[in-house]
């Protein structure tokens, strides 16, 4: 339940080994506990995130082929139950709700009264976080609960949250947390992080909480070899990212070529749709709307993730500001990759690669940086 | 609804703030001009009341139950605590409900938000305020603040435009503003029967200007981002500097605590960095189209 950077892992790393039907228990001990749990299952052909009771809703067997523009399931050649990488979820849709409401307004004979919506989230065990993600998790709290004004809504989630993490053993194409400094090995930010072996898993606790749930787990000490079989595991993810983004001086390539052709050619292939910004997991723009009863006496206020590439997005005095497919897809990734940077001191991307895989024509943001510092240099 | 209030500690009251608003009443509706009215709003509730406080430049968002927010600069004296002001043009969809609204009838508000004008930077210098239209009732609190001091402060002059003569907001304040030692200048882009003030853009009264010292001046610009480029350029023909100017910007602003990404102008949330900004902060921002 760490909900800075600062959870830092309190004693040296020490991994133990738990069996494949050790891990099962896993659940049990989970719910024993009071959490419920979400974790990666399978859902109209994709790995998303759902509600998950047992290992049996996990993805054995699967793996997600990724490319721009393109994602698809394959079974693997083994049961391994997080041999895949991302999907088109993230744990944002958790902790920053695509729908929650904010507040209420009742009409009374005095006039309007306003209270906050009620809001008691459940304790959620996210299971399979890969590194990018905590990252992302790490990001949105920056954003959420790490400036002047903390959002209750986001920070009640985040407080009751347990991260079981996962180390990526593999990576898609579309991969490029390396460049993005977030991965592929989980190293803060969880309560236990797993790795993946044949025979069953390498658990490593971070948090007192997470060391309660090992010791109600059946485990053995790790073997040398067991470690040396989870070290080459994830060195096969580092190995296999393929895909880079240049960061140097990211900020200023980008806010110094505002007006770079680039942005023209990429709006003719950009279709405006959003998806990139939903798949997002840091994306965290919203809107409000009135949700009011027939007479008008009673009010929410819900909030809806929002998009900066919807036209009314940027609605002001009966205009839009960006009215050009260009000046949205120059919003979104300026935002992303440079001003995040002044705006929260880190940037806003974690290299997971979903806007890539997710963009239905195809258009990676690497490639969108890539081909401005080719001009600029 | 009140027993949950009643039970919340006071970390939650602080954070649940964010998005419940208070609730106050229209004490008074004054009609300025054409659909510009001026809301006289009081809280109801009494602590509400006393712990509010805001600053020259600093805005509420304002709440129809139904309809939606609107951010809208408070008008009024920061040391007036009888009600709040708020000279409001309908326009939008809560302005337009606004007008079907009378004394007596609550609304939500949540605020103050947003940097304000930099008073500090005036005391000891000449100040100019130059704004158009709707752009005044944001600088009126400094008029206030800057007359309740007058002392403390060199020149003052006020340039104000407005589409036509009977545009111009406040206009029966102003023989008391200059009473006390501001100077108005005004201009109208179309003039009608019985005008005899300007006629032309507000820069044209910027050029013009005398008994100012541009080297120690500071100069608030309040209107639309295509005035203040203007109103700027002049300010650096008359050998003012980005560093003496502040202006007002807008944007779409929605949750008014830099949470819901509308605002953006490149680095800024214009809702909690702005609205004000000191020039040389945000006018490479101003000139990059669809930014």
């Amino acid at each position: 339940m760490n909900l800075t950077e600062d959870g830092l892992p309190e004693t040296p790393k020490q991994e133990v080994f738990v069996s494949r039907d050790g891990f099962a228990s896993l659940f049990a001990v989970l719910k024993s506990r009071g959490f419920q749990i979400v974790g990666p299952t399978i859902d109209q052909d994709a790995i998303v995130y759902d509600q998950i009771e047992t290992v049996d809703d996990l993805p054995k067997g699967w793996t997600d082929v990724q490319q721009p523009g393109l994602y698809r399931l394959n079974q693997r050649n083994d049961d391994k139950l997080f041999g895949y990488n991302v999907g088109p979820h993230s744990w944002k849709k958790y902790l920053f709700p695509p729908s929650v409401a904010l507040s209420q307004s009742r009409k009374t004979e005095d006039g309007w009264e306003f209270q906050e919506a009620p809001d008691d989230p459940p304790k959620l065990a996210f299971l399979g976080v890969r590194a990018c993600e905590l990252a992302a998790i790490r990001i949105q709290d920056r954003v959420f609960v790490g400036g002047d004004y903390v959002d209750s809504t986001y920070q009640k989630r985040r407080q009751r949250v347990l991260i079981i993490a996962v180390n990526c053993t593999q990576a898609a194409e579309t991969c490029f947390c390396t460049s993005m400094d977030t991965g592929p090995r989980c190293t803060v930010g969880f309560d236990l992080a797993l790795t993946e072996l044949d025979e069953g898993f390498l658990i490593e606790a971070s948090t007192s909480e997470g060391k309660a749930i090992v010791e109600q787990l059946v485990t053995h000490e790790a073997t040398r070899q067991q470690q040396q079989s989870a070290e080459l595991a994830r060195q096969h993810a580092v190995d296999q990212i393929k895909k880079r983004m240049d960061t140097t001086e990211i900020r200023d390539l980008l806010m110094s070529n505002l007006e770079h052709a680039r942005w023209d050619e990429v709006a003719s292939r950009c279709l405006s749709c959003t998806n990139c910004t939903m798949v997002c997991p840091t994306c965290f723009c919203s809107s409000v709307d009135e949700v009011s009863d027939l007479a008008g006496e009673n009010v929410e206020r819900r909030r809806q993730w929002d998009s900066c590439f919807n036209l009314e997005f940027s609605y002001m005095n009966g205009g839009i500001v960006r009215d050009s497919t260009r000046s949205r897809y120059r919003q979104w990734m300026t935002h992303k990759l440079a001003t995040w940077i002044d705006q929260f001191g880190t940037s806003g991307c974690v290299g997971c690669g979903r806007c890539i895989s997710w963009c239905p024509v195809g258009i990676d943001l690497t490639e969108e940086v890539a081909a401005i510092r080719k001009d600029v240099s | 609804m009140t027993s949950k209030a009643s039970n919340m500690t006071t970390e939650s009251r602080r954070q649940s703030s964010l998005w419940v608003p208070q609730t106050v009443v229209i004490r008074k509706i004054t009609p300025e001009v054409e659909n510009v009215s001026t809301y006289h709003l009081a809280f109801t509730d009494k602590d509400a009341a006393a712990r509010y406080r805001f600053k020259p430049g600093q805005f509420n968002m304002l709440y129809l139950p139904g309809v939606g927010e609107s951010a809208i600069s408070i008008s009024g004296d920061t040391q007036s605590h009888a009600t709040l002001d708020h000279t409001i043009r309908s326009a939008g969809n809560v302005t337009r409900g606004l007008t079907q609204l009378k004394p007596g009838d609550t609304l939500g508000l949540r605020g103050p938000f947003g940097s304000s004008w930099p008073m500090e930077q005036c005391v000891g210098r000449d100040v100019l305020l130059v704004t158009g239209g709707i752009g005044l009732p944001p600088l009126r609190p400094v008029i206030y603040q800057l007359l309740n001091g007058r002392e403390d402060y060199g020149n003052l002059h006020l340039l104000y435009g407005a589409r036509s003569p009977g545009g111009l907001l406040h206009r029966n304040e102003f023989d008391d503003w200059q009473s006390r030692g501001l100077t108005i200048q005004k201009t109208v882009d179309r003039s009608s029967l019985g005008w005899r003030g300007n006629v032309g853009v507000v820069t044209l009264l910027l050029e013009r200007l005398h008994s100012f010292d541009p080297s120690n001046t500071v100069l608030f610009c309040c209107g639309p981002e295509v005035m203040m480029r203007f109103v700027a350029r002049t300010a650096f023909d008359r050998g003012m500097t980005a560093e003496q100017i502040w202006v007002s910007t807008e944007r779409n602003m929605q949750c008014a605590v830099g949470l819901c990404g509308h605002c953006q102008l490149g680095p800024q949330f214009i809702c909690k960095d702005g609205p004000v900004f000191r020039y040389d902060q945000i006018a490479p921002l101003l000139t990059v189209e669809g930014l």
